[in-house]
């Protein structure tokens, strides 16, 4: 299980990568383990705007349907156009090629409420027993 | 919560567990698609030790048997089974069920998890002549081996001629040194076997199955891929397609119900339906636009809501988004045009024939 230093990490168990004010969002590879075969996503629009906590897409696997949660504020400056026929580059890379939006922040004050990877780490191992 | 008897068995193979009707089961090990590939193309072996068994006994087990049950077991010699359902005389479905007659004397009957005590109990208050009904079901483990490879797989560690036993007929047998009831039936629109046996003998027979199929690729599958395999073959799940409230002829299983039986429960009701019509009909879609059906969706024609989905998932075999539905009559030719309500937004689908997928028939 990957979790890798430069980026911070969300309850809800997805990830952000911070550069300048724009933050990219995936969710992790413990995430997309717990998921199983991811089938289906469902991406917002380009300059929709997402509330930190609020689901902004959805991913299936075969079973199940859960929901994304924005790890910050902000509006939707890119997605991932490649995942919607590409499903399993969440569960294949889920730190890289499986990325799913950019945003450009409203507060970058936010991410003090994120975990970093130590912490996160820890996180899963708890919610794991 | 209950465990079967393979339980360490699928901790060591690396399974995620999941609830299901009281047990701890494993829902997937190397992943439902990887599975479900196995079974459609190789093999798979399932453990279904939550199934239940329950017997009826005595020299009217026959007779108690026919009425309990809508299908016809007259219809059977010893070493036959058929698939049946136990109704509740306004129809309702009280379980679905595999009935096999072992003898004059002795129907044996597998039932789901979930429904076990429920079935016991409803199957005791209405037995009727001289018959009893034992539930068995803490005795028996049940594996099932399922796959165009099975029968090579299980042919390796018995002396039965598998390729002289028809389908829905089963033996009771060694396999693998262990005495074992093997079955040719199952859950996923392949061809395979279902092995009941001893809980004691689970283990060595699991093992075995597993070693026999190595060279054929067999992969353990977990409830997970059972689901998907039976959704495409278009094979009801109690709690989904089946419930109490529920009838056989709206579940499109008429062919089950003989009427030409004098008498079984729920008998009067379904004639009446049958011949006052249904109110709804099980259908299968295929959506032609983005997204997953799942239980509980709405199904939807030009605003209005028409009926509801009971089961969905994207078809590992066709990569199409498939569901099965109950809708007003009116919307059951197949072609007609019908959307599902995703999570606010219409996506369209259609109605096509069931099942969503056929195996090729070997010599065809």
């Amino acid at each position: 299980m990957e979790f890798p230093e430069d980026l911070k990490y969300s309850k809800e168990h997805e990830w952000v990568l911070v550069e300048g004010n724009t933050a990219t969002v995936g969710i992790t590879d413990y995430a997309q383990d717990q998921l199983g075969d991811i089938v289906f996503v469902e991406l917002p629009a380009i300059d929709d705007k997402v509330s930190k906590e609020d689901a902004f897409g959805v991913v299936e696997s075969v079973k199940a349907v859960s929901d994304i949660y924005a790890p910050v504020s902000g509006k939707v400056l890119e997605i991932n156009d490649d995942l919607p026929d590409n499903p399993e580059m969440l569960n294949e890379d889920p730190y890289g090629d499986g990325w799913i939006i950019k945003i450009e922040m409203n507060d970058p004050d936010e991410l003090k409420d994120l975990m970093t990877a130590t912490e996160y780490e820890e996180y899963v191992a708890e919610e794991k027993e | 919560m209950q465990r079967t008897p393979l339980y360490d068995r699928h901790r060591a193979l690396g399974a995620r567990f999941v609830e299901f009707g009281g047990w701890e089961m494993p829902v997937q090990y190397s992943g439902i698609l990887a599975e479900h590939r196995a079974v459609r193309e190789g093999v798979g072996l399932f453990d279904v030790s939550h199934m239940g068994e329950i017997e009826i006994r005595g020299a009217g087990a026959v007779a108690a048997a026919q009425e309990l049950t809508v299908n016809d077991l007259g219809r059977l010699r010893d070493g036959e089974a058929q698939y049946s359902l136990l109704c509740r005389p306004n129809g309702g479905v009280v379980d679905d069920i595999m009935v096999h007659r072992v003898s004059d004397r002795c129907v044996f009957i597998c039932v789901n998890a979930s429904n076990r005590d429920k079935d016991f109990q409803w199957m005791r208050e209405n037995c009727r002549g001289d018959a009893e009904v034992i539930d068995r079901s803490a005795e028996y483990a049940l594996l099932a081996l399922q796959g165009p490879r099975a029968t090579a797989v299980l042919g390796r560690l018995t002396t039965l001629p598998l390729a002289s036993i028809p389908r829905f007929a089963f033996r009771d047998a060694e396999v693998a040194g262990q005495t074992a009831r093997v079955a040719h039936t199952g859950y996923t629109g392949e061809d395979g076997w279902e092995i009941y046996c001893a809980n004691a003998v689970a283990g060595g027979l699991w093992d075995a199955l597993l070693d026999s199929g190595s060279s054929d690729g067999i992969a353990p599958v977990g409830l997970g891929a059972r689901d998907t395999l039976r959704l495409e073959a278009a094979l009801p799940l109690y709690g989904h397609e089946l419930d109490d409230d529920t009838t056989p002829l709206e579940a499109g299983l008429s062919w089950v119900v003989r009427f030409q039986k004098p008498e079984f429960l729920g008998r009067e009701a379904l004639l009446r339906q049958r011949e006052a019509g249904v109110a709804r009909r099980l259908i299968g879609m295929v959506l032609t636009e983005p997204g997953i059906p799942r239980q509980g969706y709405s199904i939807v024609m030009d605003g209005q809501i028409v009926g509801a989905i009971t089961s969905g998932t994207k078809s590992p075999t066709l990569g199409k988004a498939i569901g099965l539905g109950y809708v007003r009559p009116a919307w059951t030719d197949v072609g007609t045009k019908l959307s599902i309500d995703i999570r606010g937004r219409e996506v369209s689908g259609e109605v096509v024939h069931l099942p969503f997928y056929k195996r090729q028939v070997q010599g065809g």
